[in-house]
């Protein structure tokens, strides 16, 4: 870990401005992106892992949101503050982005070849009949039949894993350093999630990208990051390799997400196991006391946890974590 | 598995499925032959019918089939046949340029509203309203009594007066689309504001405008009419409305010289409007079978 991260985000701080008040839907949120690994972003909806994402994308809609503070580096380039059209060159060019619905994320009056080749000709000056050989070379990169012919295909004539794989042809056309998935099996049967999962890793493991895998999946986690983040009402409250995260959770919001994840492989017994939950729900962002915004949910809570944020502090090798249970055990008594 | 086992591929243009949509509508269908028979009846007519519209060639306000004169003689004892051809000409190129006029004009400032919001969204919403307000055939009397009546300033009167029907639409098409997700997925993929409003939002909003221009085109004939009658026009150019308006002092001794250009425009509105309502069926998505 001695490199410099390809994509760094450090404190940063996002605030909307509603009618109830002000919503601090990012606060303080840090991660680092290195070359070539994927990192996962998890957490219930509505934490901000989406959030995340378009302020990287320099997408935060403006008004009513707009990043307060910190910085985003995407190299040695800063991102917070860069001019609409410094930004323009760098989406699609240097960082991808896949969405959730491919339903609607495809134009529905253009051919998917022409979208595809379009991406393609808006930062390289290719001609139109070459940008559209790499159209096809690059769904067929992305294991679609026939790709010549569904290059002619309008959206709606293909199936949503299938719409899904030309969203990530067209992410990953200009060779993007850094490729995030937002939620990107969520709409998607279970057998082509893992489709898709399994052609996102081969695909990096080809390209090099690193991928940012914005998910609310604990098994997508396990299977495919290297690293993940877990995030609660705005905050990063347990980051760490995926191996130390899952085998040795240490936030209880963690915990509680690992517990949630039901097993399949358990015999179903006469009395069936029930499916675990976390009690309560992500609190609303405009009126988050000083304590510790999962406090209201949390079994290990303590009185400390009530009146101070927990700040996000090294717990083990590679983990790091934001929880007064973990920092200071002795306060509890 | 549906990825792989690749089915047969047919990609059908989506053009090809909206005629097929159209062409099983009857009364759109039979708007469109009706449109058609009138375009050839102006249009080739004066071919097979060479008689100068403007040429007394008998009594004036004879009855139609009278010496052979099918649909009679007007006031100065003109061939209404003959006008009906020529006038037909003016009166369809009058109401197609003036749509295109409102439609141009509409279009922009509903795109630009719709696209950007916010102050640029206000004051071009404003300016819209304050040409809605205005009665819209007083407002194109003056303009024509103002810069004198010829074929330009009649159809730039009849355009400039009535782009707010397609403001409004598209903006409300441009309101509607730019918060989809394809429209954030091009953005993402570095998409120029230029590019979003007319490569990926116009296309995906044109349907409703398409719909609404044709009727422009129909309302606009109505409007060429309307101002003919009134005298607005230039007398030196034979139109529908013209032929109705220079008649209309002798429209108790000779009321087929008003009806016959009269029901013209009606069956020329009644086509355009039913080609209008094929076309919002075809275009419109919700009714499209997938």
């Amino acid at each position: 870990m001695e490199r410099a991260p390809l994509l760094s985000v450090t404190d940063v701080v996002v605030d909307f401005k509603t009618r109830h008040g002000n919503a601090r839907v990012l606060d303080q949120v840090s991660l680092a992106v290195e070359s070539g690994e994927i990192l996962g972003i998890v957490g219930e909806s509505g934490c901000g892992k989406s959030m995340t994402a378009l302020s990287i994308m320099g997408l935060v809609p403006d008004p009513p949101g707009k990043v307060t503070s910190g910085s985003i580096k995407l190299g040695d380039r800063e991102l917070v503050g860069m001019d609409q059209e410094g930004l323009r060159r760098i989406r699609g060019k240097d960082i991808g982005m896949i969405f959730q619905e491919p339903m609607t994320s495809l134009n529905p009056v253009f051919t998917v070849g022409e979208q595809i080749a379009e991406s393609l000709r808006q930062h390289e000056n290719a001609s139109p009949k070459a940008a559209m050989a790499k159209a096809v070379d690059m769904l067929r990169a992305v294991e679609i039949p026939e790709a010549e012919a569904r290059a002619k295909a309008y959206p709606h004539q293909l199936s949503g894993g299938m719409r899904q794989r030309v969203m990530i042809a067209m992410a990953l056309a200009c060779g993007p350093k850094v490729l995030i998935a937002d939620e990107p099996t969520t709409a998607l049967d279970a057998t082509v999630q893992a489709q898709i999962f399994d052609l996102l890793q081969d695909l990096q493991q080809e390209t090099g990208t690193a991928i940012v895998l914005i998910t609310h999946d604990m098994g997508a986690i396990a299977e495919l990051a290297d690293r993940v983040v877990v995030m609660y009402a705005g905050r990063v409250v347990e980051s760490g390799s995926v191996r130390d995260v899952l085998s040795r959770p240490r936030h209880p919001y963690t915990k509680g997400l690992i517990a949630c994840v039901p097993h399949l492989e358990e015999e179903p017994g006469p009395v069936r196991k029930e499916l675990l939950e976390i009690p309560g729900v992500v609190p609303a962002l405009t009126d988050l006391g000083a304590g510790c915004a999962f406090a209201p949910r949390c079994g290990e809570v303590m009185p400390k946890c009530r009146q101070q944020k927990p700040v996000l502090t090294e717990a083990g090798d590679t983990q790091c974590v934001a929880c007064w249970a973990v920092h200071e055990p002795a306060a509890a008594s | 598995m549906t990825d792989h086992a690749a089915p047969a591929l047919k990609v059908q243009h989506p053009l090809t499925e909206m005629a097929a949509m159209f062409f099983q509508n009857r009364s759109a269908v039979a708007g469109l032959a009706l449109l058609i028979s009138i375009l050839l009846f102006t249009f080739v007519g004066p071919y097979l019918y060479p008689t100068d519209p403007f040429e007394m060639v008998w009594t004036p306000l004879s009855f139609p089939g009278e010496e052979g004169f099918l649909l009679g003689t007007d006031y100065l004892g003109r061939d209404i046949l003959a006008a009906m051809m020529a006038g037909g000409q003016v009166s369809m190129a009058i109401g197609l340029a003036a749509a295109v006029i409102s439609v141009v004009i509409g279009v922009s400032v509903g795109a630009f509203a719709g696209y950007y919001g916010g102050v640029v969204e206000e004051a071009l919403m404003r300016f819209t309203e304050f040409f809605q307000v205005l009665p819209t055939l007083l407002f194109s009397m003056v303009i024509v009594a103002l810069f004198g009546a010829s074929l330009l300033t009649v159809t730039l009167a009849i355009g400039v007066v009535s782009w707010t029907a397609v403001a409004r639409v598209t903006r409300s098409e441009f309101l509607r689309i730019r918060e989809l997700e394809y429209v954030s997925a091009a953005r993402s993929g570095s998409a120029r504001d230029g590019y979003l409003i007319f490569r990926v939002i116009l296309p995906n909003a044109l349907p409703p405008i398409i719909v609404q221009a044709n009727l422009m085109v129909g309302s606009a004939i109505l409007f060429e009419a309307a101002l003919s009658f009134l005298g607005l026009s230039d007398p030196n150019i034979m139109s529908w409305g013209q032929v109705i308006g220079s008649n209309r002092p002798y429209i108790l001794d000779a009321g087929f010289a008003v009806a016959i250009p009269g029901f013209a425009i009606f069956l020329t509105v009644l086509a355009i409007s039913l080609i209008g309502d094929g076309l919002n069926d075809a275009l419109n998505p919700k009714l499209r079978q997938r």
